[in-house]
């Protein structure tokens, strides 16, 4: 199979690649481009492990192309922080203990940040459903929701 | 070897605060390493190729298609695994299991794997390789696996355990008994009898990160293996004895673990990869797809459970008395063996009797799952409690109080219990405001007791001081949940120095001595009386080393508070010396300084938890809400009190999502139907409310800290809570779980028709 | 001596006892006896065997010490999550 060239923005810088027409975003950053923040954890949609924002759209990267990043802007967890500078979320997450393995962790804070731009103020209710597309099993999700409140806190004071 | 591990009773300054994980910031930036996110140089893809069949027999496989693909650099079958078990049953099992060798016992059990330049080329390897099946009939349900008339599944199988040796091979590999006094005479003294059927279904761990390993072997039998695993010296050693190497030269390093709950307790893929390796010349990477990990991981038994419970009318429980039967998939197991063994663990109890029986059937081989067997058990026995209550016309609460064991009583396991929490765990339940809060309608409270053992087991840990006095802590349990950050609290505390001058790792196979696998609650527990004890031996050194920077006996230097000070009066001058000050000078006092410790660590001290919830019943349709729900549980002595929180809400969530939806449904065809996220649904954040937790400390004798293991107990009250709670809700026993909407719906249509004949 | 107690699937190895009397100054030696009386134990002793010293569940640890007069469970090893 002849591979697809794509031209597009990962975390702000501009990035070329080949890839299969048949090969997942996900597969593209994790394989090609090193990027292993994003997890795979069932690779049908169901987990959110893998989650990443295409052009301001929430989505997992096991169901978009790889191909179909061309002239898009991506975000992934690598690009969360500012240098050494955590995002409030990154900072919250960890003084809650709202990670214990931590493989879902990434696809939170990727849901959670869409969420808060979306919603600045989010009642428990709305953090609920907005992150329900993300699969945690360690947590119980308690100690992930309270620190997506605090996080909306500090962000809304800042 | 003369540590002391005794509860001393000591006041703590670093235990039990609540510091940032060692491993955060990696975690929260994607930069975590899990069984996935490593590669090596010239690396291959594996991939398996599986049984569609939950019972047939092998007649041939030709492979010889898939190894003329381009791409493909090696094909294996179970003739690349030969046997090199040596008659150890159990090896064997897993050697069959990680790939079928005459007999494909469920669907998903391996029968072949390709090693191939890509994904892509592997898979078109794998529809390549042509297998010839002689269809057998199956099996899959426990109760339809004991019936005479039922298939075998392996005609070895004598039932063990019983009084006459068997004439006939059974699917029943054993039966077990526990128990004391004369259950026959006490039910002839009960005022009242409750006596009910209770099945549960298959559940999974359902951790997100699928099994992922890499593995290379090298022609001079030297080789590595990276793998997501809860006990890597455990992976090598299975591994070792499985493809003939020596374990010393295979190391395995555990990468962070995306979860495991008893799941990645046992070898699956490994020795297929490591042998793809071997014949390729490669590494190999071996990821599993999250359809493989529910097909031919290590679920949980389903069960099939007959309690009687009887009581006088002033609430004592003069008998209990329950048969148990759990699914082992095709090889032994001893799961109903431990359900047997904690169903009534909970009570004190004059007569008592438990039988298990371990029933093999077509479905992936059982391993271990919180707390395992012990959630099931509960389940049946704390519905029937209930029930038993109700009758009576007892508080729930005042009656399991009434009959709750305490120090001095004989367990219903067989030994005598020293200071136990499952008293005041009730306690706390029965003053906790959740318990008096108002409920609506089609709403009910339940609330219901679970117990776990708790292990220790081998440890072994290395506690190393640089030059400037910070301490490396290296430990050889996988951090499942935040054992790291614990660890280092608790070097902090001997050594008496900030946290935050601590690091621990987790150490690789070849960096450490043996470790036990972080399972039975052990991880915390073990690891932190090693790294006490390592660090008493360091400080033994640093005490030696300022003696030698003061220029007296070591016999005058006490270590205070992180410090070396000198005792008596001649040496009132002296001052103090900080670690720090000792540790620079350790190149010229003797060396670096280092703490080890080996040690099998003991006395686990048993582990209780009560909790409550309430459930909301919508009578149309049989789905129900979790509207509130509290942990009570005893952890001895919280060393890192947010991640004993995170332990007894992870464990109730899954609990809750056991209970209410997660199940194995397999076909007439004994094809797993349900095999992905979508219709194995696990709880999301919108089907729970937050988790309220409370913490006992009730000091286990046998840890300096009074630790006890508290990773496994929140998953096993759940079941019967939530039933319990479904029955005050609308009036019906369920005794099915998990208690989806079309089961509740059915029992709610049946009270309505028996109501208005 | 002390009065061990076999539990569970451990009495068929004994030929269906379960309470033995045995005279052991440790595990080692209580084990030493159990397979040179007990034939069937050996396998089973192997595979490994939890021993609950007065309440508390030990391993198989050689050098654990039995106290005179204390209640000993032996008890097959367990696995967990």
């Amino acid at each position: 199979m002849a591979g697809v060239a794509v031209s597009t923005t990962i975390n702000g810088d501009h990035v070329e690649y080949l890839c299969q027409p048949d090969e997942t975003l996900l597969e593209v950053l994790r394989d090609r481009l090193g990027l292993t923040g994003a997890k795979e954890g069932c690779g049908t949609g169901d987990c959110g492990a893998c989650s990443v924002i295409v052009d301001d759209r929430l989505v997992c990267s096991c169901l978009v192309l790889g191909a179909e990043a061309e002239g898009r802007q991506i975000e992934t967890i690598e690009g969360m922080a500012h240098g050494d500078q955590l995002h409030p979320l990154q900072q919250k997450f960890l003084e809650h203990a709202a990670l214990q393995c931590g493989i879902c962790t990434p696809g939170f804070l990727i849901a959670a940040k869409d969420l808060l731009a979306k919603n600045p103020d989010p009642t428990e209710e709305e953090i609920r459903f907005g992150l329900a597309g993300n699969l945690c099993r360690c947590t119980g999700y308690d100690k992930i929701v309270r620190a997506v409140q605090d996080a909306a806190n500090v962000m809304k004071g800042a | 070897m003369n540590f002391d591990p005794r509860y001393s009773g000591r006041s703590f300054t670093s235990v039990g605060t609540r510091p940032i994980r060692p491993d955060g910031v990696d975690k929260v930036t994607g930069r975590a390493r899990y069984g996935a996110d490593f590669n090596m140089a010239g690396q291959l893809v594996g991939r398996i190729l599986r049984s569609p069949h939950a019972h047939a027999i092998i007649r041939k496989i030709d492979t010889s298609k898939a190894e003329k693909l381009a791409g493909v650099k090696a094909v294996i079958t179970a003739k690349d695994l030969p046997d090199l078990t040596d008659g150890d049953a159990a090896m064997y099992d897993i050697l069959d299991n990680s790939m079928a060798r005459t007999k494909a016992l469920y669907d998903g059990h391996a029968v072949a794997a390709v090693a191939a330049i890509d994904a892509r080329t592997a898979r078109q390897a794998l529809k390549l390789i042509e297998v010839d099946y002689e269809v057998l009939p199956h099996v899959t349900d426990v109760d339809e696996a004991m019936k005479h008339s039922a298939p075998l599944i392996n005609d070895a199988i004598f039932t063990e355990g019983l009084e006459e040796k068997p004439v006939k091979p059974s699917n029943v590999t054993k039966r077990t008994q526990y128990g004391h006094g004369d259950v026959h005479q006490g039910f002839g003294e009960a005022d009242f009898v409750v006596e009910r059927s209770f099945k549960t279904e298959q559940t999974h761990q359902g951790y997100i990160e699928p099994h992922a390993c890499v593995a290379s072997v090298n022609p001079d039998g030297t080789a590595d293996l990276w793998v997501c695993t809860q006990g890597h010296f455990v992976y090598r050693q299975h591994c070792a004895q499985l493809l003939g190497l020596e374990a010393s030269k295979l190391r395995v390093t555990s990468s962070e673990i995306g979860g495991g709950f008893g799941g990645k307790t046992h070898v699956w893929a490994e020795p297929v990869a490591l042998a793809l390796s071997r014949k390729a010349g490669r590494p190999v990477k071996l990821v599993m797809t999250r359809d493989e990990v529910f097909r031919a991981s290590g679920p949980t038994s389903a069960t099939s459970i007959d309690v009687k419970i009887g009581a006088k009318k002033d609430g004592t429980i003069t008998a209990a008395e329950a048969t148990l039967r759990y699914s082992c998939g095709p090889y032994a197991g001893m799961w109903a063996e431990i359900g047997a063994m904690t169903a009534f663990a909970c009570y004190k109890l004059e007569n008592v009797k438990t039988v298990g029986y371990e029933v093999l059937v077509n479905r992936p081989k059982t391993a271990a799952y919180r707390a395992p067997s012990a959630p099931m058990a509960a389940f049946a026995v704390e519905s029937a409690v209930d029930e038993l209550a109700k009758e009576i016309g007892i508080d729930p609460v005042d009656f399991r109080i009434k009959n709750a064991a305490q120090e001095g009583t004989r367990a219903s396991y067989g030994p005598v219990y020293g200071p136990i929490g499952i008293g005041p765990t009730l306690e706390a339940v029965k003053n906790h405001p959740h318990m008096k809060a108002p409920l609506g309608t089609n709403q009910g409270r339940g609330m219901a007791c679970g117990f776990w053992f708790n292990f220790g087991g081998q440890t072994c840990t290395d506690l190393n001081i640089g030059m400037d006095g910070s301490v490396s802590l290296a430990v050889g349990t996988v951090d499942v949940g935040g054992s790291r950050a614990s660890l280092s609290l608790v070097a902090a505390e001997e050594l008496g120095i900030d946290y935050a001058h601590v690091k621990a790792i987790v150490a690789d196979t070849s960096s450490l001595g043996y470790n036990d696998m972080t399972d039975g609650s052990r991880g915390t527990f073990s690891s932190s009386m090693a790294t006490i004890s390592a660090a008493r031996n360091a400080i033994k050194i640093l005490r030696e080393r300022a003696a030698q920077m003061w220029d007296i006996s070591v016999d005058d230097v006490a270590w205070e508070k992180g410090h070396a000070v000198a005792k008596g009066e001649k040496h009132g001058n002296l001052g103090k010396l900080s670690l720090k000050e000792i540790a620079a000078e350790s190149g010229k006092t003797g060396g670096p300084i280092a703490g080890h410790s080996e040690l099998v660590a003991d006395g686990a001290g048993v582990s209780f938890a009560t909790h409550i919830c309430d459930i909301e019943v919508d009578p149309e349709t049989g789905s129900t809400r979790v509207l509130r729900y509290t942990v009570v549980q005893d952890a001895g002595k919280a060393v890192h009190p947010t991640y004993v929180e995170g332990q007894y809400q992870g464990g109730a969530a899954q609990g809750i999502g056991w209970a209410l939806n997660e199940e194995y449904i397999y076909g007439k065809d004994g094809r797993l139907q349900n095999p992905g996220f979508l219709d194995y649904r696990i709880p999301v954040c919108s089907d729970l409310p937050m988790i309220d937790t409370q913490i006992l400390e009730i000091p286990n004798p046998n840890h300096p800290y009074g630790v006890r293991g508290v990773g496994e107990t929140s998953i096993v009250p759940p079941l019967a809570a939530i039933a319990n709670a479904v029955s005050n809700a609308v009036g019906v026993r369920m005794s099915h779980i998990p208690m989806s909407p079309p089961r509740i719906l059915a029992a709610l249509e049946a009270e309505r028709e028996r109501f208005s004949r | 001596m002390v009065e061990v107690t076999l539990w569970g699937s451990l009495g068929a190895a004994a030929g269906g006892q379960s309470k033995l009397d045995i005279e052991a100054k440790d595990i080692r030696e209580l084990f030493r006896k159990l397979s040179e009386q007990y034939p069937a134990f050996e396998p089973l002793i192997d595979r490994g065997i939890a021993v609950a010293i007065d309440g508390t569940i030990y391993r198989d640890t050689w050098s654990k010490e039995l106290p005179p007069g204390a209640e000993i469970f032996l008890l097959p090893r367990l696995a967990g999550g």
